[in-house]
């Protein structure tokens, strides 16, 4: 039996499930004062109902992180920067005490000039007369080379608990967002730290010996011990748990997709590529920092089931703010809700105020209640398709990099819709038309999120290089920096970042097949060392488990 | 961070094509370069856009070139793409969808000249040309000044602007007689419609930064300063760059950066440039970073020691005395053009062009014909060591009515003289021809 538990900002749900199959759910309000109360009581109370302790993994979308993050309760930071030369950042901004140093290694991992011990020492006196409690360390291009950020980290082991190094976040490559995902890292350390403390403590008093898995902004998990290395890994979920539910409780096939969430204020949009979902370029933004920490790719539409309607110079506007409830739930404002109430799509609580109140708006325009009605919904559909066609140009602009590519000229062409949220069900024939796509509304969608962090199975993904003249081979995610000898080859490279992505599945406690390792990219670089130099070879793999889910929900047992 | 000015890129280094596998223009060329903008966090600057490039169809090829056999058997997909990443910068800006745009693609082509049968200097289709035709049909003619900052002539670029007094050519170089093509001297100023519109700088072995941004100053912001283009584009060579194991000057990435904050293009273009490592990631990241109107002084290649680079004395000099000639004869261009030009009906132009990459001998002779209302025909007959001739005539943008009708007339002629191929390109009404016998 897996447990799923998704704390968001006003609900924490809870899901049962063991093989596909629903055993029980629970949805409450988050204790704001004790969120680790609110996920104790939300997994005792799914222990009671199912009745058994026999549970095989705990998997847990929490927004510890990054309520910390957007609160400001995170520890200080202390930075320690080698930025070589280049492009400058208002690196200062980004941490409470920065320091420099100097020296740099080029981009393709070559020492350029060493470190200077007399200044890193001084550093270490600023920053022990810091505030700073925790401590990142990023070089430019340590990707690459994470010479400098190890022996800084030595330098300074004695004197931190928590120091981030920048490599061991991402193998991607950009500065600036390397040196903000491990200042956020950092900031959140003691914050996880003490959380995961509780929770570990919680769970052996009550004899429950469960793997903990922690949901991610891509749609994975990681394990405890890891989320505790990168704790900013565990950021931002919840985007990211709804749209893994709705993923599972939708239509098994590799299509392209467009997946919506539509709320009281917003509609949430997400998209499936084959059947895989949608990433965003580089990483996820938090409270004005863009990050490394790989995400789902989604965007929030200012238009919701409880948007406020109204007019504007005789023009028609819905939201985006809401003003409360629609006033067929006991709100004042006309909604969305109250044109579906009054279409007879979904049922109020208070029919009559809802008629009385959408008459009155469309008499004061020269409209038939009937008329307003149609067009509050068709404008609602409408903006929810200009969007869907925005990002859609966006993302079918990608940059691609190969001939290959630009000739395949891939293009995400949707072929179904997937609605979930207060409104779906009446808005699906709506939205049908406007989108000239079949949509589909799965069920259980109160608890999506939950089942979304039950099924949802860890993610590795690695950047890995193999420089033959350098003779090495890094994966920076895994920490790996190994000798190769000069015959190494592309097949090889392929062949070892499989087995290194397989390892790590086995290690977050998949099976083979459950882990589909698989390579996204890959290419070899003829390096000739001027004209009649000898004939290297840069190799570049990336490699992933395949996201998705540890298995779909059995739609027909629900 | 946000940009002064909006900056498009088209950054396409084509990790799937090669010339062969240890040519400079392979695969690798460009890897170093993106590793360097990447890391940079150039994808985060707000205003930096990143543009995919087009395809240029055959169309848009025959606008700038006479290819033979054709286009569609010479010209490759990495060529069209090249070509196509330039007509999407053109885009960019003219649409208004950026301020400025540089199209960072490969394989180069300023080397490209009006008639193709192969590859020169890594070249087959001349990119900028392709894709300022483009952009003139596109969006109507326009006054503009191309200028080469490559270190090798741009002896296409040069050929193909040869008679269009509203294309400036501009080229920066070392001295033709140290360096592949070996073309460029200050003496070829241009057709009989463009007299005075083609400047060629050649530079003495070792220049710096001090003698490039002399000659900038000097010469090259005097002479756009009169000729007042609607659109400045920079035919972005990085080979002068000092650690460039093709050419022996001693341009650095801040030089490069400073030379293009001053010139401040609308456009740029890759070219050449083939020291992958050393220098093409920090002179393009300070070309993206100038554009953009950003601070690039932390620009800087890892063994440049201030100093080390400084150009000798000797050169100094010898590049002033270069500058006063090359402005002397703009200043003089309607003279020694009215001269040049007196009594004469056409004037002609005898060539010998080496493929050095295809390895073909082709052997042209060009005639102008001197209009005094438009830039005039002219007419291109060419053949090689291969066995191939052909026949070549371009009606210009702005061709008057009766030049126009000449064009046509000229075409019909032509057909019965024995040539293999005969072309006419009428660019006034964007219509192109090719008859075989």
């Amino acid at each position: 039996m897996i447990l799923g538990i998704d704390m968001g900002g006003t609900h924490i749900d809870g899901a049962a499930i063991e093989k596909g199959v629903l055993l029980a759910s629970v949805k409450h309000q988050v204790n704001r004062d004790d969120y680790f109360l609110s996920i104790w009581q939300c997994l005792e109370e799914l222990i009671y109902q199912t009745g058994r302790r026999d549970i095989t993994r705990i998997h847990l979308s929490t927004t510890i992180c990054t309520n910390a993050i957007v609160e400001g309760q995170v520890s200080e930071v202390g930075l320690v920067l080698q930025t070589g030369p280049g492009l400058k950042w208002p690196f200062e901004r980004m941490g409470d005490t920065v320091v420099y140093l100097s020296g740099s290694v080029d981009h393709r991992g070559k020492v350029v000039r060493d470190l200077d011990m007399e200044e890193l020492r001084r550093a270490r006196g600023r920053l022990l007369a810091s505030q700073a409690g925790a401590l990142s360390v990023v070089c430019k291009f340590s990707t690459r080379n994470p010479v400098f950020e190890q022996r800084i980290r030595d330098y300074f082991e004695d004197s931190y608990d928590d120091i981030t190094m920048g490599h061991t976040l991402s193998g991607k490559l950009n500065f600036p967002r390397r040196v903000q995902t491990a200042y956020l890292n950092a900031a959140v350390s003691r914050t996880f730290r003490l959380f995961a403390g509780h929770m570990r403590e919680a769970l052996e008093r009550e004899g429950i010996r469960a793997p903990v898995f922690v949901l991610k902004a891509d749609g994975g998990t990681i394990d405890f011990t890891s989320a505790l290395r990168k704790p900013v890994e565990t950021i931002l979920s919840g985007p990211a748990a709804s749209f893994m539910g709705m993923h599972a409780l939708s239509e098994a096939d590799r299509s392209d997709r467009v997946l919506l969430d539509i709320g009281g204020t917003t509609t949430d949009l997400f998209f499936l590529v084959d059947g895989v979902p949608v990433f965003e370029p580089l990483g996820i933004e938090i409270d004005g920092r863009k990050t490394l920490v790989r995400a789902i790719f989604s965007q929030s539409v200012g238009i919701g089931g409880d948007s406020r309607v109204f007019f504007d110079n005789g023009k028609l506007q819905i939201g985006p703010r809401r003003l409360g409830f629609a006033v067929a739930f006991g709100g004042d404002a006309v909604t969305p809700t109250d044109a579906l109430v009054y279409l007879n799509k979904m049922e109020g609580k208070y029919p009559g105020k809802s008629r009385r109140a959408l008459e009155a708006l469309a008499s004061e325009n020269d409209l038939s209640a009937g008329q307003l009605a149609d067009l509050i919904v068709t404008r609602m559909c409408g903006r929810i398709r200009e969007e869907i066609d925005r990002i859609l140009q966006r993302l079918n602009a990608s940059p691609v990099y190969t001939i290959e590519e630009l000739l395949r000229d891939r293009m995400i062409r949707p072929r179904a819709v997937e609605v979930i949220g207060g409104p779906a069900k009446a808005l699906a024939g709506y939205l049908e038309k406007a989108l000239s796509m079949p949509v589909f509304c799965p069920a259980h969608h109160a608890i999506a999120n939950a089942i979304g962090a039950a099924l949802a199975k860890p993610t590795v993904e690695v950047h890995m290089i193999a420089d033959t003249e350098r003779k090495t081979v890094s994966i920076p995610e895994l920490g790996i920096y190994q000798p190769i000898d000069r015959q190494y080859t592309q097949k090889r490279a392929e062949q070892f970042a499989l087995s290194e992505v397989r390892k790590a599945g086995a290690s977050l406690g998949l099976t083979e097949a459950q882990t589909e390792p698989e390579i996204v990219e890959s290419s070899c670089f003829n390096m000739v060392q001027g004209y009649g130099g000898g004939m290297e070879k840069n190799i570049r793999v990336k490699a992933q488990i395949r996201p998705g889910l540890l298995y779909k929900l059995e739609r027909d047992e629900v | 961070m946000k940009a002064a000015n909006r900056l498009g890129l088209i950054l396409f280094p084509a990790f799937d094509w090669a010339i062969s596998p240890t040519h400079p223009e392979r695969e690798e060329r460009l890897l170093y370069t993106q590793d360097q903008l990447l890391e940079e966090g150039i994808e985060d600057i707000e205003g930096v856009e990143f543009f995919n490039p087009g395809i240029a169809s055959d169309r848009d090829i025959n606008r700038v070139h006479f290819c033979y056999p054709g286009a569609e058997s010479l010209v490759t997909e990495s060529h069209r793409i090249a070509a196509g990443g330039v007509m999407r910068a053109f885009d960019a800006v003219l649409s208004g969808e950026t301020d400025k745009s540089f199209a960072l693609v490969r394989p180069p082509g300023h080397h490209a000249q009006r008639v193709v049968y192969g590859d020169r200097g890594f070249c087959i289709v001349n990119i900028e040309a392709v894709g300022l035709e483009y952009a003139r049909q596109k969006y109507g003619d326009m006054r503009v000044a191309i200028v080469d900052t490559d270190c090798h002539h741009g002896d296409g670029t040069e050929d193909i602007y040869w008679n269009d007094p509203d294309t400036l050519y501009i080229s920066f170089h070392q001295d033709g007689r140290t360096l592949y093509p070996g073309t460029g001297p200050v003496e070829d100023l241009g057709g009989p419609g463009a007299y005075g519109y083609n400047v060629n700088i050649p530079l003495p072995p070792h220049t710096g930064d001090a003698g490039f941004l002399y000659v900038l100053e000097n010469v090259v912001m005097p002479i756009l300063d009169e000729y007042k283009p609607a659109l400045i584009i920079n035919s972005a060579g990085q080979d002068n760059h000092y650690t460039d194991p093709l050419t022996n000057m001693n341009f650095s990435a801040q030089g490069y950066a400073a030379l293009n904050e001053r010139l401040n293009p609308d456009i740029a273009v890759l070219e050449g440039g083939y020291s992958i490592q050393g220098a093409l990631p920090y002179v393009n990241t300070g070309i993206v970073l100038a554009m953009a109107g950003l601070d690039y002084s932390g620009v800087c290649e890892p063994d440049y020691h201030l100093g080390k680079w400084t150009q000798p004395e000797q050169v100094t000099r010898q590049v002033q005395q270069i500058a006063r000639h090359v402005i002397a004869l703009w200043q003089s261009r309607e003279e020694l053009s009215a001269r040049v030009i007196a009594g004469l009906e056409t004037v002609t132009r005898r060539r010998r062009v080496y493929y050095d990459t295809a390895g073909i001998m082709e052997y042209q002779v060009q005639e102008f014909n001197v209009c005094h209302a438009c830039p005039g025909i002219s007419t291109v007959r060419s053949k090689n060591d291969r066995g191939a001739s052909m026949i070549g005539v371009t009606i210009p943008r702005n061709a008057c009515h009766a030049c126009r009708e000449e064009g046509y007339r000229r075409f019909e002629v032509m057909k019965g003289q024995g040539a293999k191929k005969i072309y006419l390109q009428d660019r006034s009404q964007d219509e192109y021809f090719v008859s075989s016998s």
